[in-house]
């Protein structure tokens, strides 16, 4: 592609929109104009052909839009005017589109009759996807239908947008291909594909996000979803499987050798929107010391909880219905005692061999709070209550789904993202980072690797950190970041003006990887043989 | 013990900072250009909007109060010796123990007729891009004068706004001083590629007046005018010490310091780009306005303002830059004038825009240096072959322990490899492969 277009001799500042980019975008709002003439009741003439229409201007309207943006130039690094943007830096744009996405949130989740969910017929918007949704399963669409459409487009097309603008760099690429391959295989098209072809016990466990897996996927261990799939025959039984194979072997695997970024940067589709779609509000995150306490206090929370809930929920339905499971509420109490104690004392143990970064008392507090949580159980346990944790056990399960599920990771993790950055909900509420990220600390090769002396202290790393981790502090020390949240998406690196920053793995140095690697240039020894 | 110290740039910060670490002095900073210390080498991206002011500041502002580290925001007019007083615009005499000037340094000028124009301006402090954002509005052309590293961050900058750029440089090619003659010709593609009128072997003659003290054209030598409302003078800076010129201090170019940061007159030291060393380590040059070693020379004085005397020790030489989108790292002894005895193993790869080149003794067969464009190198295990004095063939076999390059990237270590056995006819035996592992055992970590 010739650069020409993009030069320094145009006699005069060109346009804001060249005519190409206008077209698009103007094609591009007529794709989303005719789907909210029909969310407003509209009725236009051919279902089908309006609905495809309509996805197929607004897929292709970002995609010339953005080749237009970013083709014409030189491959680079390509942030001019971030900080200057309205939409990009919380100017006007950005507000109308957070109140926007933060209002079809709530209603996706707290309202969809207004989304024109019906019982027998849909209207309005839901409607609208009627013809995709026959197509693909023969039955009428859900709010959630509409919803993984749209989220899969996002992912899509916005990813083809980050390809383009990152095209010099091939970990960007690999890795965005990964998220827009699982988002649209493993969480859209097979999901619907086996619906389709095993209608009957479909929604009892097809129909859903494939590569979700525990905690994230909060409802795995729910009665109806175990039930269900250990009824669900071959099928069933291989995803039950690979659903317990995934906690408990190959995510700790995987996050050993390349640490969570396997997951949160190649595979999960939160991260994927964020990567995507999300991409232009990276550098909103909030850097100050403040947020990371705020934020580890709050993950970590949302993590206990995730646990207690889960616990709670299994302890429950085990007593109830005890001739429904091979295991008995007493196996799983003592299995659920010793797995806490268990991962309060490993953890304990790794954190203290692991040199230490200066939080020396969240080692006490975090496997106290586990131990407490241990002990808590044992005694409702032993008191016969039915209820692990005091209050109802199904309480926990439906506060945790509305406040976490629905409102953290939907409506304030997507919603916010022009106000608060792009992995507000990865940031500061995935109990699935979380754990991810305690073991990504503890006990895995995974690192950023520091490039001795090169760092200019310019700050391009950590305002690009989409996880507000300020890697400028340690880059400017020559210390290697190794950071619970960080998710691996490699943008750091990829900004640095200076080559400073190295994503790698190597398990040589496992537990001392954090040592500050020289105090510029002045060891001590130096000093002491001179004074 | 009260330490003063006039600059809060880098090598100033980072005194304080190795001074607050192993003392429980007070520690005084004074500057006139900013409340706190941020980062001049991301001047260029606060133009460009990838940042702003506050993003450039590599500490939040509750850490100077949390390490006791006072800042004021003042500029010093006079500093007495004898008293051990420092006279101040706004705060007064302020009277020190120690005293360590950081003060940085200002643009060059030489003379150009219509220098002092409106209009006209480096880029060293916040200032300065204060006023070249005053000018940039409906800007017709700016014209960058001095081929140097401000000067292509310079022409980046007003090129990011689509603000048509000249850009003279009076060498052959771009910085063909410093970079070798295929880099620097590297350089001069990626400058023109971008769309931006490089002019080479051009001086300035003369900056054309509007009538109104405002720029509004270049001469230059080639008898070309040029109109433009915006000259940037980027031909090098010059430490900023005039202030102190009739005072006892002895200056020449900088301050004159020896091998412990120490001036002429007792407790008085100085640090970072205004220091010249009155014994550079050997092939250095006596002042060296970079931010590496202004951090250095302030970790260095913290610990000889403390007693714990240690020598100003450079290290290997090494720098980076990025010349719009193509990055730049050298490690060694790499010059655009290389000695007879030098010579050097040159890769480049097709698309013009990345390359390695790796400077040996022809003598000795010995590696002196490394020169990467567009391809990362692993500092350290260059500085080890550097000192070691590896010979060339030993780093061409553990090539790979020195690839930076991101992940997945395509590595050029082979095509090095095979290139290197065509021209010198000697195969690589089992070349190093590249895991982290075999890095940290080749550094013994
Ligand atoms: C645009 C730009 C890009 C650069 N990029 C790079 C790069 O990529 N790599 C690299 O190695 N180097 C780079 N440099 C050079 C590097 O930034 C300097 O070498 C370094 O900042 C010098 O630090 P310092 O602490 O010596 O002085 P300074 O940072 O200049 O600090 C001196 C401070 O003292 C203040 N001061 C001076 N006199 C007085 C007084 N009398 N009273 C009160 N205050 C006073 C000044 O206002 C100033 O704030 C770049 C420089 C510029 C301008
Ligand atoms: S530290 Fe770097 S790789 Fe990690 S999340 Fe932040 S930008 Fe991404
Ligand atoms: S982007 Fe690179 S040079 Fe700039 S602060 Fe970060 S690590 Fe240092």
């Amino acid at each position: 592609m010739s650069s020409t277009l993009y030069t320094s001799f145009t006699p005069e500042k060109p346009p804001l929109l060249d005519a190409v980019q206008k077209v698009t975008l103007a094609l591009g709002s007529l794709g989303l104009l005719l789907m909210l003439i029909s969310w407003a009741g509209v009725s236009l003439p051919s279902k089908a052909l309006m609905f495809y229409t309509s996805m197929g201007l607004i897929f292709f309207g970002v995609i010339v839009y953005s080749w237009r943006t970013y083709m014409i130039q030189p491959a680079g690094i390509k942030n001019n005017g971030n900080f200057f943007s309205s939409i990009s830096h919380r100017g006007v744009l950005a507000w109308i589109s957070a109140i926007l996405i933060t209002g079809f949130y709530v209603v996706l989740y707290l309202k969809a009759e207004y989304l024109g969910l019906g019982d027998t017929e849909n209207s309005g918007l839901v409607a609208f996807f009627d013809p995709l949704s026959q197509l693909m399963h023969s039955k009428k669409a859900s709010q959630w239908f509409v919803y993984g459409v749209l989220y899969t487009l996002a992912i899509v097309a916005f990813g083809i947008k980050f390809i383009f603008k990152y095209r010099h760099n091939r970990y960007e690429i690999i890795r965005t291909i990964s998220v827009m391959f699982f988002q649209l295989f493993f969480a859209f098209l097979i999901p619907e594909i086996l619906e389709m072809l095993h209608p009957e016990t479909a929604t009892n466990y097809f129909g859903k996000d494939m590569k979700n897996m525990w905690p994230l996927d909060y409802d795995f261990f729910d009665s109806w979803h175990i039930q269900n799939l250990s009824k669900g025959g071959l099928m069933g039984s291989f995803f039950l499987i690979l659903g317990l194979l995934m906690i408990f072997v190959i995510s700790p695997i995987l996050t050993y050798k390349f640490g969570k970024r396997w997951y949160c940067s190649f595979v999960c589709g939160c991260g994927g929107l964020a990567e995507t779609a999300g991409d232009p509000f990276r550098h909103l995150s909030d850097k100050s010391m403040k947020a990371w306490k705020v934020e580890r206090w709050m993950i970590h929370t949302v993590l206990l909880f995730s646990f207690v809930m889960t616990i709670a929920i299994i302890y429950g339905y085990l007593g109830n219905e005890p001739d429904r499971y091979l295991l008995s509420r007493s196996t799983f109490t003592w299995l659920a005692l010793i797995g806490l104690i268990g991962l309060s004392a490993v953890y304990f143990i790794l954190q203290t061999k692991n040199v230490e970064d200066g939080s020396k008392n969240s080692k006490y507090i975090i496997s106290g709070v586990v131990v407490l949580a241990a002990l808590i159980l044992l005694f409702n346990y032993l008191a016969g209550s039915g209820n692990a944790y005091f209050l109802q056990n199904y309480g926990f399960r439906q506060a945790y789904g509305l406040w976490v599920g629905a409102v953290f990771s939907g409506i304030i993790g997507v919603g916010f993202y022009p106000i608060m950055g792009s992995r507000v909900w990865c940031r500061f509420g995935c109990p699935m980072a979380a754990l991810l990220g305690i073991q990504q600390k503890l006990l895995s090769k995974f690192r950023i690797t520091t490039n001795g002396s090169q760092c200019i202290s310019c700050g391009n790393c950590s305002t690009y950190c989409e996880m507000g981790i300020d890697v400028r502090a340690y880059a400017q020390k020559g210390q290697n970041i190794v950071r619970a949240s960080c998710v691996g998406c490699g943008v750091c690196s990829a900004v640095c003006p200076r080559g400073v920053l190295k994503l790698e793995n190597g398990s040589s140095d496992i537990f001392s990887k954090t040592a500050e690697q020289k105090a510029i240039h002045i060891t001590e020894d130096q000093v002491r043989m001179l004074s | 013990m009260h330490v003063y110290i006039i600059g809060n740039g880098i090598s100033g910060v980072t005194a304080a900072r190795f001074l607050r670490k192993n003392s429980d002095c007070e520690i005084t900073i004074l500057s006139s250009e900013t409340d706190h210390f941020y980062s001049r080498t991301a001047l260029m991206y606060i133009y460009m909007g990838h940042m702003g002011f506050e993003q450039t500041k590599p500490y939040e502002d509750y850490f100077w109060k949390k390490n006791r580290i006072n800042l004021i925001n003042t500029h010093v007019n006079k500093i007495d010796f004898d008293t051990k007083i420092l006279k101040t615009s706004s705060k007064g005499d302020l009277s020190y123990d120690k005293l360590v000037l950081a003060l940085g340094s200002s643009s060059n000028k030489f003379g150009w007729p219509g220098q002092d124009l409106k209009g006209v301006g480096g880029l060293y402090a916040i200032q300065d891009l204060e006023r070249i954002e005053e000018y940039s509005k409906g800007l017709n052309r700016a014209v960058i004068v001095g081929g140097g590293l401000i000067g292509i961050e310079m022409a980046e900058m007003f090129h990011s706004r689509h603000i048509p750029v000249t850009f003279l440089v009076r060498e052959k090619n771009y910085w063909d001083i410093v970079l070798p003659a295929e880099e620097s010709a590297m350089v001069n593609r990626e400058i023109r590629r971008n769309g931006i009128d490089l002019q080479l072997e051009t001086e300035l003659v003369e900056i054309v007046d509007d009538g109104d003290g405002q720029c509004c054209a270049v001469k230059t030598s080639k008898d070309d005018t040029i109109e433009c409302g915006f000259v940037g003078l980027t031909a090098g800076v010059h430490p900023n010490v005039k202030f102190l010129n009739e005072s006892a201090l002895e200056i020449d170019r900088g301050i004159k310091v020896n091998r412990y940061l120490e001036t002429n007159i007792d407790d008085v030291y100085a640090v970072g780009d205004c220091a010249e060393q009155r014994e550079p380590a050997v092939g250095r040059r006596p002042i060296e306005a970079l931010w590496y070693t202004g951090k250095m020379m302030g970790e260095t004085v913290a610990y000889n303002i403390l007693d714990q005397k240690i020598a100003y020790d450079p290290g290997i030489w090494f720098n980076s830059a990025k010349f719009i989108d193509i990055e730049y790292q050298v490690y060694g002894e790499v010059s655009g004038r290389p000695p007879d005895h030098h010579d050097s193993i040159y890769w480049e790869h097709e698309d013009g825009n990345k390359s390695i080149r790796l400077v040996y003794n022809k003598n000795t067969e010995k590696i002196v240096g490394l020169n990467l464009m567009g391809v990362r190198f692993r500092h350290e295990v260059c500085e080890k072959w550097l000192a070691e004095e590896t010979d060339l063939h030993t780093v061409v076999q553990q090539l790979n322990l020195a690839d930076f390059d991101p992940e997945f990237y395509k590595s050029y270590i082979a095509d090095v490899q095979a290139l290197y056995t065509s021209s010198t006819g000697k195969p690589i035996e089992k070349p190093v492969k590249k895991t982290l592992k075999r890095v940290l055992a080749f550094l013994g970590k």
